[in-house]
């Protein structure tokens, strides 16, 4: 079998990101393996800007942002397979994969990352009624459809579930001639960026309905229309408001789910909150020598965040070939009142760690306390403003992590 | 006087800022938080300016993304739309590379953003 110091699952901006920083971290003997004919993952179909703000201090494109990892990976000489497919990976890290010229092949890797993003909630995990006609299609696959394969995939549009790449389609599908009749969110909110509900909805007129949803779809071999309802603060249709609405397209932008088929075949625990692994402040889960990053792990707003995380991730797996793991701090982190998942969950040594978090609800003014089991609050930071759309993060020091070795953490929110 | 309402795009924090306006002047500017929120709101009641990202038809029946290297009229976007439409590239091309020189008689192009294999 062939040996490969370090394994990564996954060539989108998490996977090349890792790779990146492992090299430079020391680690020489580098794979990366993309199912896609080219490296980039998800961004080679996000052709919109407002990539790299924070990372790059300016806007690019989602292929222009790839294009920049890309480049840096063509530096270092590391090695890459594309159009290979992962099959298997086992707890003893040993990696299946197959591809039209190799066949079937197994790597026994020193480390792995997994970095294979997620996928799009389909309309089946929505139990949405009505007839099951063509026309419907997640965001993401129409924005594939468009943007990609040069296809449009419809004239007349309705777009459930306000989330970015919802707002996104609702643009691009408008600009290239279609009538995108409104967005509809199930939530009082927009999941949405603001900067993407003032320059995708309102810059075209395309009115966005909170606390709406569809009832029933309608249309035999083609969609023909839907029927709209508004929703109670319980999210139950309030059938009286109900109105039907003529369209041959509808588009679903109801969430993200991490992919993680491959980190359950390796036997690695998920948090049930993120939907991700559980990992510690090197992003290893609970497998020793398995790593992940990005929105495998949990989903991210900006691919920007996605490759801090990488860098951490890359860090981790060269200390961990160098060094192995050892947990010397054994620190549980938890959400407490108002936050939703903390990550990483646990920490394994004492250094400096940001924990990143998603509150439950949009607050004004509140406070994020960070406490440890005894209830002593070990720091307090203020918020403008917070909202489930946004992550947050809170800085732990060495000084705070040494003084609740082997405690419990907890993060959670304060009104002021 | 006109009032209009603008929502601060700069950041997340989204500021509500209303414009206070006459004879296409402006008079005030309220609800901002930072410089940055007057200005944003000062370019978006006069010259409201959006970059265009969209794809281009190669001549091997592909489509390759491209934008506009600086932000452009918002309200003739159609209008780039409609010339962006009407090109179709040979490949190569390289990121970066001019496509569509200077689309709207202000200098701006239309530049690639991936790279394409003859």
């Amino acid at each position: 079998m062939t040996k490969v110091d370090l394994v990564v699952i996954g060539g989108g901006p998490a996977g090349m990101g890792a790779a990146v920083a492992a090299y430079d971290a020391g680690v020489r003997d580098i794979l990366v393996l993309e199912r896609d004919v080219r490296l980039g993952g998800i961004l080679e179909q996000c052709i919109h800007n407002g990539f790299g703000l924070h990372r790059f201090n300016e806007q690019l494109t989602g292929p222009e942002y790839a294009w920049r990892f890309e480049k840096e990976l063509h530096a270092r000489n590391i090695a890459y397979r594309l159009n290979t497919m992962v099959l298997d990976i086992t707890e003893d890290k040993v990696v299946t994969a197959m591809n039209s010229e190799e066949g079937v092949f197994q790597i026994q890797a020193g480390a792995v990352i997994l970095a294979m993003g997620c996928r799009e909630r389909p309309r089946g995990a929505l139990n949405t009624p009505g007839a099951r006609p063509a026309g419907i299609y997640t965001a993401g696959t129409a924005q594939r459809y468009i943007n990609i394969m040069g296809y449009m995939p419809g004239k007349k549009v309705v777009i459930l579930g306000s989330g970015d790449i919802g707002l996104i389609m609702a643009r691009r599908m408008t600009w290239e001639g279609a009538e995108v009749k409104m967005v509809l969110e199930l939530m009082p909110y927009s999941g949405g960026l603001t900067r993407n509900i003032v320059q995708c909805l309102q810059d075209n007129n395309i009115p966005l309905l909170l606390s709406h949803t569809i009832v029933d779809i309608h249309g035999k071999d083609r969609v023909t229309g839907v029927t709209i309802a508004e929703v109670d603060e319980n999210r139950r249709p309030k059938m009286e408001t109900a109105q039907e609405v003529e369209c041959d397209t509808i588009l679903l932008s109801v969430g993200l789910l991490p992919e993680n088929e491959l980190t359950k075949k390796a036997n690695v625990p998920l948090d049930r909150l993120t939907n991700g692994a559980y990992v510690d402040q090197r992003r290893m889960t609970e497998i020793p020598g398995i790593f992940a990053c990005g929105n495998v792990l949990h989903v991210h707003d900006l691919v920007d965040y996605v490759n801090e995380e990488a860098d951490i991730a890359g860090q981790g797996a060269a200390q961990y070939l160098k060094d192995g793991a050892e947990d010397t701090a054994k620190i549980t982190v938890k959400p407490g009142n108002g936050v939703r998942y903390t990550l990483p969950q646990r920490i394994s040594a004492v250094e400096k760690t940001t924990v990143f978090f998603r509150v439950t609800d949009v607050h004004k003014a509140v406070k994020v306390n960070v406490k440890n089991d005894e209830g002593t609050v070990l720091l307090s930071r203020r918020r403008p403003r917070v909202a489930p759309g946004e992550m947050e993060t809170v800085v732990l020091t060495e000084k705070i992590l040494a003084e609740n070795v082997g405690k419990t953490i907890s993060v959670e929110l304060e009104e002021v | 006087m006109e009032q209009r309402e603008i929502i601060c795009t700069t950041c997340p924090m989204g500021c509500h800022v209303t414009v206070t306006m006459e004879d296409g002047k402006i008079l005030d500017v309220k609800g901002n938080t930072c410089p940055r929120g007057d200005a944003y709101a000062r370019q978006e009641v006069t010259d409201p300016r959006r970059v265009i990202t969209t794809t281009i038809g190669l001549t091997d029946g592909n489509v390759l993304p491209v934008k506009s290297d600086n932000a452009v009229s918002k309200n003739r976007i159609p209008e780039f739309m409609q010339k962006i439409h009407h090109v179709a590239v040979k490949p190569p091309v390289q990121i970066g590379d001019v496509l569509i020189p200077d689309i709207d008689g202000e200098g701006n192009n239309i530049v690639a953003t991936q790279n394409a294999t003859a």
